[in-house]
């Protein structure tokens, strides 16, 4: 009765590091769980020590036709003070930006300890030919990125053409070498637990650094599910091999609630360990000021006026 | 810029995240120092004189004074239910029933919080549960009677259904609320009057829902309830009821149906199980776990139809185990008014005892033990989430309802095998079947020996799905259309001609 859980055509994994099996995920099961754990109560200091969390996994993020040096030079004042009237409050992960802006990024963070990501690969659609998204991979390494943010081939994955999603993985973690590897899924065009799972897995088997949940540009993204079916997908490889692959959700969490819920999610399926920046990272924008604002009402038990906070 | 980059660069994992304390306030709750049976609209000191504490089990701190009525406070109960039925209740129109149901339906709604913490201080059970599933399934048992109090014309075309008179029905501490709305709401839809015993440890939901009663003007003596132990509920079974139906031990509903034999009265029991919930090895593994941990430890283990012995396939054992025992450490057991608490307090100390008494059975005879790091309230009744694997069919942890937080593993081999071993016991409430394939589930639900069968979920409800047991698990239905069968009488049925 008992047979190995088939593996979809052309996805042949390497045999070492062993994997965990590819397995299923049931739809309504799953979205129970992420419900029930997003309503954990979370209050005073244990909800402060997770907005300051926050604040230090963020990657913040501007990723528009529109961008200019001078947008991304305010960005990264912002990555490094995000509340110039509180010193308390930690710098951000990282500023994650196109590749044209990387190296005033660079230049605009540079001692600063938050790191630059780009992305890359053709972003955000992924559908060019694999050579020039290895080019572009290693050219924003060349620029100064210090993290890549990539995209995997949908039209591939959904096509059934796994190896060609493997093998790009493969090339680009190759051209970008110890530089931090991001691979964005986009979740939200693969349609079915099941299919997120499998392509966890293959970012992982690949070489991925991080797996990452959407670039941003779909109205569906990081859902509390989406997220932690990935986050099974990490456990289960970390439990097999010992290998620790981290997580980031990007698009979607807009305030304070929702990261504290997902950064709940992260605590209960993986536990404290992925409690850092370099394991977990949320891509976002307009998340920061909620955090900050979120943050002061903790300290001084008091909501301010958004005009308090920049707007960068 | 040195001090940025110190904080930039790598930063510290956490030693711990503690949650800190969220408790819902118990502020709403009125509860009065001493209560009353509630006879014919009103509460009334017992003729038997007699009171007894409760408590909130999870401090052992008294919360008010029972009265623990005698067969003469019974009587007066069962005599009021009469009057009620026989001048007006079985007499009133079925939309007019109708509208005291929604009516109570609706005030439950209303009063959730009050019910859930309330509900929580008595039983024990974490306020998670009480507010996202006892009280919106209660209230969800009345509206759903309600819209078929008007309708039994429909719901039994030529069987002319007629009341059956005054129903005694006597209901456990598991789910308090729940199971009064379960017994009241079919009774009354079927133009039934009542008297009704909450179980002795955790009276005080029913007393406040007689303020519901009040509020919803339902006419006096239509439902009466009285409260005390085992004699009590004794006594109702002799006393001049047309019908017992009582929910609780397999043990007690032998000796109910022992006494009624003869009598003409009728009887439903919903009694114990021991069901297995089965995981075959194509199962989504995680989404299985859940499903555990919901089947086993929900309400503490306190539900008559728990996954209690856990059947998994041997190919997948291994990362299955370690699964449910890496997901038993993020059980958070405590305050169960902590709306962060998952496991709560155990019912009664009598219940803990039991509990205790059959884990260290389990551990004579050979199998293994695992509980997570747990640190336990001082005061209060509490055992830890534990899972006994390497256990054996004979075993008694394996055959026994422990009706607390308790798993035992088994495994099987084939599907046949596993069909075997899930019906080899002399319960059968209810069984779980994981697997991704359809047909499987089918096959399986064909020849498992369960009143309820779940697949690829556990202990779900709904007031509209019928419930209840095979064998020792007892017979009669309680919810859906099932459910007002047991309060209704055809013997005026029309015979067809064919």
């Amino acid at each position: 009765m008992a047979q190995a859980p088939a593996l979809p055509t052309g996805f042949e994994l390497p045999l070492e590091p062993r994997l965990p099996r590819i397995g299923s995920i049931d739809q309504v099961a799953v979205e129970a769980r992420a419900t029930d754990l997003s309503r954990r109560s979370i209050k005073r200091e244990a909800k402060l020590f997770a907005l300051d969390l926050s604040v230090r996994m963020m990657d913040l993020t501007t990723l528009e036709g529109a961008d200019t040096p001078g947008k991304v030079a305010a960005l990264a004042s912002k990555a490094i003070r995000p509340d110039p009237s509180d010193s308390s409050v930690p710098s951000v992960a990282a500023v994650c930006i196109y590749p044209n802006l990387v190296q005033t990024a660079r230049e605009r963070v540079a001692g600063s300890g938050v790191k630059v990501a780009s992305v890359a690969t053709a972003f955000p659609s992924g559908q060019s030919p694999t050579d020039l998204k290895v080019a572009e991979a290693r050219r924003v390494v060349e620029l100064g990125a210090d993290e890549v943010d990539m995209v995997i081939d949908r039209g591939a994955f959904l096509a059934g053409r796994y190896a060609k999603v493997y093998d790009e993985i493969v090339q680009v973690k190759e051209a970008v070498g110890d530089k931090h590897l991001k691979v964005i899924l986009e979740t939200g065009e693969l349609g079915t637990y099941d299919n997120v799972r499998r392509a966890s897995l293959l970012a992982i088997a690949a070489g991925a650094d991080f797996i990452k949940t959407s670039t941003g540009k779909l109205s569906t993204s990081a859902t509390m599910p989406v997220t932690l079916v990935m986050l099974e997908a990490i456990r289960d490889v970390f439990e097999e091999t010992g290998r620790r692959v981290g997580m980031k959700p990007a698009g979607g969490i807009r305030n304070a609630k929702q990261a504290v819920q997902t950064l709940v999610l992260v605590h209960e399926t993986l536990g404290l360990d992925w409690l850092t920046p370099d394991l977990f990272r949320f891509g976002a924008s307009s998340l920061l000021n909620d955090v900050l604002m979120q943050i002061r009402k903790e300290k001084t038990g008091r909501y301010q006026s958004p005009d308090y906070f920049t707007i960068d | 810029m040195s001090e940025l980059e110190q904080r930039g660069d790598r930063a510290p994992i956490p030693s711990a995240w503690e949650y800190a304390t969220a408790p819902e306030s118990r502020e709403i709750v009125k509860l009065q120092e001493r209560y009353g049976i509630f006879v014919g609209g009103e509460f009334v000191e017992p003729r038997s004189g007699e009171y007894y504490e409760t408590l909130d089990p999870s401090s052992e701190e008294p919360l008010a004074e029972i009265p623990q009525a005698g067969p003469e406070d019974v009587a007066l109960a069962v005599e009021n239910a009469r009057e009620a039925f026989q001048n007006g209740w079985s007499a009133a129109s079925p939309a007019e029933r109708a509208k005291y149901l929604f009516r109570i339906a609706r005030i439950l709604q209303e009063r959730s919080r009050e019910f859930a913490v309330l509900e929580t201080l008595n039983g024990g059970k974490p306020i998670r549960e009480s507010r996202d599933v006892d009280l919106p399934l209660a209230a969800a048992h009345f509206f759903y009677y309600a819209g078929w109090a008007d309708k039994l014309e429909y719901a039994f075309p030529h069987r002319r259904p007629q009341p059956l008179g005054v129903a005694g029905q006597i209901i456990p501490w598991n789910f308090p609320l729940l199971m009064l709305a379960w017994k009241i709401a079919p009774a009354l839809a079927g133009g039934n009057t009542v008297v009704l015993k909450p179980a002795e440890t955790t009276p005080l939901s029913a007393l406040l829902f007689c303020d519901v009663l009040r509020q919803a003007e339902l006419p006096p003596g239509v439902v009466n309830i009285v409260t005390g132990d085992g004699a009590t509920g004794a006594a109702i079974v002799k006393s001049e009821v047309d019908k017992i139906a009582f929910t609780g031990s397999t043990e007690v509903g032998k000796a109910i149906q022992r006494e009624l034999a003869g009598t003409g009265k009728k009887l439903t029991l919903e009694l114990g199980g021991k069901a297995a919930n089965i995981i075959f090895d194509d199962a989504a593994l995680d989404q299985a776990v859940e499903g555990i941990v919901n089947g086993i430890y929900f309400n503490q283990g306190h539900v008559c139809c728990a996954g209690s012995r856990l059947l998994v396939q041997e190919s997948i054992y291994e990362p299955l185990i370690d699964k449910l025992k890496r997901r038993l450490t993020t059980l958070r057991v405590g305050d169960p008014l902590d709306k962060n608490t998952d496991v709560g307090a155990i019912n009664s100390r009598q219940q803990l005892e039991k509990i205790e008494e059959l884990v260290a059975a389990g551990k004579e005879e050979g199998a293994e033990i695992y509980q997570p790091p747990c640190r336990l309230p001082e005061k209060g009744y509490w055992f830890v989430p534990t899972v006994f694997t390497n256990v054996a069919q004979s075993y008694r942890i394996a055959q026994e309802e422990i009706f607390g937080p308790v798993l035992s593993v088994l495994t099987f081999r084939t599907p046949d095998e596993a069909v075997e071993k899930a019906n080899n016991t002399p319960y059968g409430l209810s069984a779980g079947v994981w697997t991704e394939k359809g047909s499987r589930i089918l096959w399986m639900a064909e020849r498992l020996q369960a009143g309820v069968i779940w697949a690829n979920t556990y202990n779900r409800f709904d007031p509209a799905s019928p419930f209840g047991g095979y064998k020792e698990s007892g017979f009669g239905r309680e919810g859906g259309l099932h459910g007002l069968e047991p309060y209704l009488d055809f013997e005026g049925a029309e015979v067809s001609g064919g």
